[in-house]
């Protein structure tokens, strides 16, 4: 399976945000294209612990292309990446800034996502902040909230179909597999 | 990724195209347009890690049939489309979708409070596999609402109706419950096989959860045993225990932290549908999207027909009652057209006019005489069905007792098909004059 074309429904489905607010931060052209652009991913909030939401949507990206680098205060290293304490430690380039931590941190961690030069800030499964968001957009990366990362990427590489979920996705064009380009 | 932008972005495609597309994507290899049957019960992994993952649950992927299938994935998938939820889970028949719901959301002590309107296998199902299981269904008038808030206790963990009751034909208001619901913490689950999606989306009406015997409607042609289970993903578990709380079963992850609105559907995948086993076969699923692709040219013969059909026996001096909410002189006409605006559905009980032994012996023969609707025990085929309880199902019940149970001995349910409407009208016409 895999997107096609890509011909999909809007997806309003599942979120706390006002519609206006959905438009902003959920629109799907955006979140394929972050989606798309990204190779390394800052994961602010990636727990040690195997059983953790944080510590499955990261194996799941580490499997399917990404380089996912963990921001954890003490945690010396999770999957396999060394863990740095804020995203101001991070030496290498950062595409994307994901955030695993409660909505009144989030600002912070926008301000980082700035400074360090990261391209997108996506804040995931009902974490909202719009102070963060402004930060972040005023600081000329994409904003994506309220969604969570591996759930947005199944939806278009196929594997969330696997689950019977509803991916949204219509179309009668051949499947293409898709791959970050 | 293609870098095309969507074309159409923000487009929310009609039913009858989410009815044809939805879950459904060419192959990538084949090209195939019609959707392949998968006929495996297992799947090759990449590597040992990516096996790991997914029986860890961090990979979306198929590992088993009886867990998922690309097959039944696609019917799945079309079903949460037009029935507008976040995804669904198909099982071996609706009572299995019913069972498979109640024991993902349910432990034992656990109570049900659920309409007195149901089908009579599920009446069996909620009191004695349940009290097996420890759990307790309290059964209430569907209309009285404050029997409903009546029945809550702390115990109570779920609502359950049927969108049209039999054999009253009572319409559910499902709104109304839905606030109780939401008033009380409590899921909504509504059986929506005799409306099927077209004629009635119980969760844009605030209901949680959906099931359906696709046996019925969905599949159309009376040829596979199939249910399915679909969630609206709206309903916070954060504080439900069985979906919140650790999983013994899964080294203690929290379904709802890790899936989110996921989580109902997931914790019953992978836990209930894959220990009782009660998944749907790859084949059953293909014939369930066939039926799937005319749902809504069927739906519209199937209650254009049943509307004339109840309109000519409501007339008719040798039929003392029709219970069809699409009929005016229904007391559920108004819930009808609320909830069921395309048209009512097309099963429906009606009873001949006598008392007792008399008319008991009266529908017998009425079904005997009939040459167009098949004598069975089944409803929502293409083809007219008929049924006389009294006679068949209900037959060890007195004329007393039947009458306590809202059956009586004249009571006869049809099931109307899509057959020309004049011919319906014609077999019953004859079978009427005959007794």
């Amino acid at each position: 399976m895999g997107p096609g074309s890509g011909l999909a429904c809007d997806l309003t489905l599942n979120s706390v945000l006002t519609p206006e607010l959905k438009a902003k931060y959920q629109d799907q052209d955006t979140v394929r294209r972050v989606l798309g652009r990204t190779r390394t991913i800052a994961m602010v909030g990636l727990s040690t612990h195997r059983q953790k939401a944080s510590f499955f949507v990261a194996t799941y990206l580490g499997s399917h292309g990404f380089r996912v680098i963990p921001v954890h205060p003490k945690a010396k290293e999770i999957l396999g990446e060394k863990a740095y304490p804020t995203l101001l430690d991070i030496k290498d380039p950062v595409d994307l800034v994901v955030i695993f931590r409660p909505a009144h941190e989030a600002p912070r961690y926008a301000r980082q996502a700035v400074v360090i030069g990261a391209k997108a800030f996506w804040l995931q499964l009902r974490i909202v902040s719009e102070e963060a968001a402004q930060i972040a957009e005023a600081g000329g990366l994409t904003v994506v909230m309220d969604r969570c990362v591996k759930m947005e990427h199944g939806r278009y590489d196929g594997t969330m179909h696997f689950v019977g979920m509803n991916t949204g996705i219509l179309t009668a064009r051949r499947a293409r597999r898709w791959l970050p380009s | 990724m293609s870098q095309k932008e969507n074309k159409n972005r923000g487009r929310t495609f009609g039913f009858d195209t989410r009815m044809l597309h939805a879950g459904h994507i060419p192959d990538a290899t084949t090209g195939a347009r019609a959707v392949p049957i998968y006929q495996t019960t297992s799947y090759v992994f990449d590597s040992a890690d990516y096996a790991a993952q997914l029986f860890d649950l961090k990979q979306y992927g198929n590992i088993y049939t009886r867990i998922n299938n690309p097959t039944t994935a696609v019917f799945e998938e079309r079903m949460a489309s037009l029935e507008e939820g976040a995804g669904g889970v198909a099982t071996a028949s609706g009572m299995a979708a019913q069972l498979t719901t109640m024991m993902t959301l349910l432990e034992p002590g656990d109570e049900v409070v659920a309409s007195q309107h149901l089908y009579g296998g599920t009446m069996t199902q909620f009191v004695h596999t349940f009290r097996k299981l420890g759990v307790t269904a309290r059964f209430v008038d569907p209309n009285d609402f404050d029997a409903w808030e009546a029945a809550i206790t702390p115990q109570t963990k779920a609502l359950y109706g049927e969108t049209i009751g039999n054999p009253q034909g009572s319409v559910l208001d499902i709104a109304r419950l839905a606030a109780l619901g939401s008033a009380h913490y409590l899921p909504v689950i509504i059986d929506n096989t005799f409306a099927t999606p077209y004629l009635c989306r119980p969760l844009t009406h605030g209901a949680n959860i959906v099931v359906h015997s696709a046996t019925k409607f969905i599949g159309g042609h009376g040829n596979s045993i199939g249910g399915v289970i679909v969630e609206s993903g709206e309903f916070d578990y954060a504080h439900y225990g069985s979906i919140a709380d650790p999983s013994p079963s899964y080294h203690n992850l929290r379904f709802y932290d890790t899936f989110g609105h996921h989580a109902f559907l997931m914790k019953a995948r992978v836990e209930t549908v894959r220990d009782t086993g009660a998944c749907l076969s790859p084949f059953n699923a293909f014939l369930m999207i066939q039926g799937l692709e005319t749902l809504s040219m069927r739906m519209d013969r199937h209650v254009e027909n049943a509307q004339d059909v109840a309109s000519y026996l409501e007339q008719h001096p040798k039929v003392d009652w029709v219970a069809y909410p699409g009929l005016e002189s229904s007391p559920y006409h108004a819930l009808a057209a609320k909830y069921l605006p395309k048209g009512a559905g097309s099963v429906f009980s009606f009873g001949l006019r006598g008392e007792g032994g008399a008319v008991r012996a009266k529908g017998k023969t009425f079904i005997e005489s009939l040459n167009l609707f098949s004598h069975l025990a089944n409803v929502g085929d293409a083809r007219s069905l008929v049924i006389h309880p009294a006679s068949t199902t209900h037959q060890q019940l007195s004329d007393a007792e039947l009458v306590a149970s809202g059956i009586g001995p004249g009571m006869i349910r049809l099931s109307v098909g899509l057959e020309t409407k004049e011919d319906l009208l014609w077999d019953l016409d004859q079978a009427l004059h005959v007794i």
